[in-house]
């Protein structure tokens, strides 16, 4: 290493490569290990969500191979897993964000309360509305704080005058943790803030509809440890009204915030369990080696 | 269970270092235990001397691998068997510190011993309780060495063994104390040796308690021991 530090430009790639030689990675065990079934429990006794035989296509290519999953009511879940395990893919079932891309299928039951979301007479847009949604990088709208809060309210009908719309901002940026940071700023560009305030702000819009879901993809993998830590704290405080399932690439977050833990292997579920128990004590092996970082 | 294979090289160093060390230290506390059983026995009163001062060499392991197990929590936040590796090991390493300490108790005891002569008959009983600890001890450590849970369980079972041992002596002990109230202070003396090894079988069950927990992530603590096969391994052909 020392001498990629003296490193002049013009020095040939070979050197730079003895200077940080890869390491060797061992051959993958994967295949030697049963994927047949999921271990654990991924039921629950208070279902919000359910998911059964779920099969997702992307044209011929099966991403997502004969999941059974429930999410309970008014808890944290956590998909986690290694990229391209299908996790994402997965979570966007749940409110059939899947439909906007036209190679993909998905087949399987899944429920709401009960109710077929992928039914003929279902309407994804006021599914969307039950179910909402927050993404990786936060993507808020090119308008002023207020209108983002406020765009799927007016969209949904959801105030009937403009003092009830003002209410109904300020409860949600409330919620979101963001109104006493932006109170004031309230018809500046939500794009002005920095990411943590625009990934509150995005939480803030998906709160204001009224979601009973909330579905949330590597909401802080573009945050830095305090924004991080707040977001974590408000997803803590909203799960007293609402139901949310994250996608996370860390596993400290999943242990942080979960109380289940559902693992991810090559678009199978492998293990669902208490996330007490997959973080000390997981049933199955491949959940072990992901979660303590082995090979496999 | 394994301990290397991460993609990590140095955190594989990492907790291997820490195994190793735990054996080590497993193995100097084994020796000043035997080293204290060989003083009293034996009456050897420089041996008890030797073995007394060397207890701070077990202090100072336990303080040393307490110190790099907090490091390995702070730099990288081991979850699953690696985390229960680490609390295993803080727990290991304070039941050897305890070893230790009684160990060097007996050898104390074992200096004023070596200069009387007149209590050598209850020996007898006394070495075997000595031997019976003895190979509980180094059972114990072996199974952590190879993450032996069978053994692990027999280890465990022992201690009924080991106090109907020490209640037998204890009883022999008072009778003499009955018979020859000069012998009093000395036969005290026995019967705190016999209580340190008492002891250092309780530290030796701990042990295996904590490789159990290791290796099968099952807390069988104030568990009976007829209790804890059909209750935490009902269908393990393993075992």
């Amino acid at each position: 290493m020392t001498t990629a530090v003296g490193t002049l430009p013009g020095t040939t790639a070979a050197t730079l490569e003895s200077a940080d030689p890869k390491p060797i990675i061992e051959p993958r065990s994967e295949f030697d290990i049963d994927i047949s079934g999921t271990v654990g429990k991924p039921f629950v006794d208070n279902p919000k969500m359910q998911s059964r035989n779920c099969n997702v296509f992307y044209d011929d290519k099966q991403a997502i191979f004969d999941i059974d999953l429930d999410i309970g009511k008014n808890e944290i879940i956590a998909l986690i897993g290694p990229s391209g395990c299908g996790k994402s893919t997965y979570l966007r079932v749940f409110n059939r964000m899947n439909d906007t891309i036209p190679i993909c299928r998905v087949t399987g039951e899944h429920t709401l309360d009960g109710q077929d979301i992928y039914a003929k007479d279902q309407d994804p847009v006021l599914l969307r509305a039950r179910v909402g949604m927050v993404f990786q990088k936060p993507n808020p709208f090119p308008k002023s704080i207020y209108d983002n809060v406020a765009y799927g309210a007016r969209l949904h009908g959801l105030a009937s005058n403009r003092s009830e719309l003002d209410d109904l901002v300020e409860a949600s940026l409330i919620k979101a943790g963001l109104f006493s940071e932006v109170k004031d700023d309230l018809q500046k560009p939500g794009t002005g803030l920095s990411g943590g305030q625009q990934q509150r702000l995005c939480i803030a819009r998906a709160i204001a509809v009224d979601p009973e879901v909330i579905l949330m993809d590597e909401p802080t993998s573009a945050l830095d440890p305090i924004a991080t830590a707040v977001i974590e704290e408000l997803m803590d405080d909203l799960k007293t009204n609402y139901t949310i399932a994250i996608v996370t690439h860390s596993m400290q977050q999943a242990a942080r915030v979960s109380q289940r833990t559902a693992y991810f292997h090559l678009g199978k579920l492998v293990e669902v369990n208490d996330t007490n128990q997959v973080f000390t004590n997981p049933e199955h092996k491949l959940t072990e080696n992901y979660i303590t970082g082995r090979f496999g | 269970m394994e301990i290397g294979q991460h993609i990590s090289q140095r955190y594989n160093q990492e907790l291997e270092d820490i195994r190793s060390q735990v054996l080590k230290m497993g193995g100097l506390v084994e020796g000043q235990a035997e080293g204290a059983v060989k003083a009293l026995l034996e009456r050897d009163g420089d041996l008890a001397k030797t073995i007394s001062k060397q207890d701070y060499k077990v202090n100072k392991m336990e303080v040393d691998i307490d110190e790099e197990c907090a490091r390995v929590i702070a730099r990288r936040q081991p979850t699953a068997s690696d985390l229960r590796l680490v609390i295993a090991v803080v727990k290991v390493i304070t039941d050897l510190e305890r070893v230790g300490d009684e160990a060097a108790k007996i050898a104390s005891y074992s200096i004023k011993l070596a200069e009387k002569k007149t209590v050598t008959q209850m020996y007898a009983e006394l070495e075997h309780l000595s031997q019976l600890v003895l190979n509980m001890l180094h059972d114990a450590l072996d199974a952590f060495a190879r993450l032996d849970v069978e053994q692990s369980l027999t280890v465990i079972s022992l201690e009924k063994k080991i106090n109907t041992e020490f209640n037998n002596l204890s009883r022999l002990l008072i009778t003499h104390m009955m018979e020859d109230p000069r012998h009093i202070k000395n036969v005290l003396r026995i019967t705190w040796c016999a209580r340190s090894l008492e002891r250092i079988g309780d530290h030796s069950r701990n042990i295996c308690e904590y490789v159990v927990y290791l290796v099968k992530g099952k807390d069988i603590r104030h568990t009976k021991i007829d209790e804890v096969l059909p209750e935490y391994f009902p269908d393990d052909d393993e075992i």
